[in-house]
């Protein structure tokens, strides 16, 4: 239900701000509005239970096994929030002086400097606000870097099939025409395309290694060679950087730009949760281009570094800082796993990926790369189960909610027909694991015997399958009060 | 299975040509690519008087599961597009051989035709898969 639908005429909650109306005389007649907007009229009873009941029914990982492929929903620890909330760090305002703001600017500074030396990479910049946005800064400066030396013919990115799916996007953004490369049949990178496809047209090369197939590219020091040589830089996407934390630094796998998703790989609220956060952390020749602001420390004291101090930086992503509540839930929750705890959370989401992938497959699920060791997730395809029975990925996945599980993420990547991308990440326990097999088992059996039930699933929530089609084709974005409504 | 008319040529990327016999093709996508891409919500055409080389993307086709590009089958200009599309992309589902077809094409060399896929060779290619 729509809070429209319990709307009243004349129902109001107690005043949260002024009433007065603003003084609008200075725009334009026809810019204002001739009546006011259809706002619900509610009472602050009315809308408290509202929105706490739509909380309910949400899924979310607070409530459920939510192994969504290459978003890394991992458990987000209740001591990073509440030690970010504290009334210091919430209630600085931005604009404030930065000597009423040392300690934000420690942590942060502190924050840059431990991505950095995480990933292998020279120096960071927090401003990014999001993995979308981190690309962008990341191949904004691989277009500047090329630009500042006059190379002005290099107008090709690189984007192997296997790439998280928003790098092709980035790079067309950037103003790059994208080229794309296969991946072998054993899910690393065709380094013979790669090499005929490099040339002096190529600007870069963008990368997620360990790739959404789940697979380590075991030939990257090769590819890296191979892009250098030619004049290309290459950009690594963060997205799957939970695999390998504390293991390998893709600054030493040769990357020069890398973006990281604080709200993947450093545990911070993800998905409708709340706001993202997308650092870019840079190799040294590249550090010039940075976004800005950055924060530098001067003996005892921070502060930012601006456009005075940074004139050839790609320039500014957001107003002040970024999203400064979700990097600080990042460095505390750095801070709090420290140094062996970064080892042990790839050491863990790599062993968790691998038990479940085991379990399916003896449970008689066909791998897609099951020659390979799977990093932190990996891939089913279920073409058999859809040729058989006619119950394909999406049903499954729709049932597995009957079950209680969020369902992982369907035909993603392309490359693999009827394809479940599952991540179950190191904070599940082997119970939560071996009841996920059993679903699964249970649900395969379900489309044996009685497969209009799986194609009709979500039975027991509140909301069945929604069409998804008629909502593309037809979208209805706006609430219409209808005249019972006003 | 999925149809593999007789008449048709094919490329690797599954669409499909057909010589009108007035120097020009009509291009589309197959049986089989409408229905591995799942139901079409957007279809994007070219536009006509646009000069495409072989394996040129020119064409978008949407659903709710992916995006893909439609790839040109030959060298040559575009002189028609099938504008009903813009309203109704669901034709591609429903007659992907018929009233679901794509772009015509003026080749820039008619021989070129003969070197598609017969339907022989697609219909192994499907088998492959």
């Amino acid at each position: 239900m729509l809070i429209q639908e319990i709307s009243h005429p004349g129902r109001r909650a107690s005043a949260q701000a002024p009433l007065s109306r603003a003084e609008v005389g200075d725009l334009p007649a026809h810019l204002r509005r001739a009546s006011p907007p259809a706002l619900p009229e509610v009472s602050e009873l009315q809308a408290v239970r509202h929105y706490t009941r739509l909380s309910q029914k949400n899924f979310s990982i607070d409530t459920h096994f939510y192994p969504l492929g290459s978003c890394t929903m991992k458990y987000n620890p209740r001591a990073c929030h509440s030690l970010a909330s504290l009334p210091g760090f919430l209630a600085r305002h931005p604009l404030a002086p930065v000597t009423h703001g040392q300690g934000i600017l420690a942590c942060l500074h502190e924050l840059q400097e431990l991505l950095g030396e995480v990933t292998g990479m020279h120096a960071v910049s927090l401003a990014p606000a999001a993995g979308a946005q981190g690309e962008f800064a990341g191949v904004a400066m691989i277009r500047a870097y090329h630009e500042a030396r006059g190379d002005r013919g290099r107008t090709e990115i690189l984007v192997p099939d296997a790439a998280h799916g928003t790098n092709p996007a980035s790079a067309a953004m950037c103003g790059f025409k994208v080229r794309e490369i296969p991946t072998g049949a054993d899910g690393d990178l065709d380094l013979e395309a790669l090499r005929a496809a490099l040339g002096p047209q190529t600007a870069g090369i963008m990368l997620t290694n360990p790739s959404t197939i789940g697979v380590f590219d075991r030939r990257i020091g090769a590819v890296a060679e191979a892009v250098h040589a030619a004049g290309g830089l290459l950009y690594y996407d963060g997205a799957n950087l939970n695999a390998i934390l504390g293991q390998v630094r893709p600054g030493d796998m040769g990357f020069d730009v890398i973006h990281m998703n604080l709200h993947k790989t450093f545990a911070t609220p993800h998905g409708g949760g709340g706001p993202g956060a997308g650092p870019v952390g840079v190799s040294a020749r590249l550090e010039p281009f940075l976004p800005l602001p950055l924060v530098t420390r001067e003996g005892q004291d921070y502060r930012w570094l601006e456009e005075a101090d940074r004139p050839h930086s790609i320039g500014r992503l957001t107003a002040f800082g970024g999203n400064i509540g979700i990097l600080l839930r990042a460095y505390i929750y750095a801070r709090l796993v420290g140094r062996e705890g970064m080892k042990r959370i790839a050491d863990y989401a790599s062993l968790n990926a691998n038990y479940l992938f085991k379990r399916l497959i003896a449970a008689g699920f066909e791998p897609a790369y099951g020659q390979r060791r799977a990093s932190h997730e990996f891939i089913l395809t279920l073409r058999r189960e859809a040729k058989a029975t006619g119950v394909n990925a999406m049903d499954f996945a729709k049932r597995l909610l009957d079950y209680g599980f969020h369902a992982p993420t369907t035909y993603f990547p392309l490359l693999v027909p009827e394809c479940l991308l599952i991540e179950p990440t190191e904070t599940e326990t082997p119970e939560e694991l071996d009841s996920f097999v059993a679903a699964m088992t249970a649900i395969r059996a379900e489309a044996e015997t009685d497969p209009e039930r799986v194609k009709g699933a979500p039975h027991s929530l509140p909301v069945r399958r929604l069409d998804d089609v008629r909502a593309a084709r037809e979208p209805d974005l706006a609430w219409k009060g209808s005249p019972a409504h006003g | 299975m999925s149809q593999v008319p007789s008449e048709l040529r094919y490329t690797q990327d599954h669409e499909w040509a057909r010589d009108n016999g007035d120097g020009t093709l009509t291009v589309g996508i197959t049986d089989h690519a409408q229905e591995a891409l799942g139901d079409l919500v957007f279809v994007e055409v070219p536009e006509p008087g646009r000069e495409v080389a072989v394996g040129e993307a020119c064409a978008v086709v949407e659903s709710v599961k992916a995006a893909s590009d439609i790839f040109s089958p030959l060298a040559g200009t575009v002189t028609e597009v099938n504008a009903a599309l813009a309203d109704a992309p669901e034709r591609i589902n429903e007659d992907p051989y018929g009233e679901g077809w794509i772009f015509k094409l003026v080749p820039a060399d008619a021989s070129a035709f003969a070197g598609l896929l017969d339907p022989d060779a697609y219909a192994a290619l499907l088998d492959d898969e």
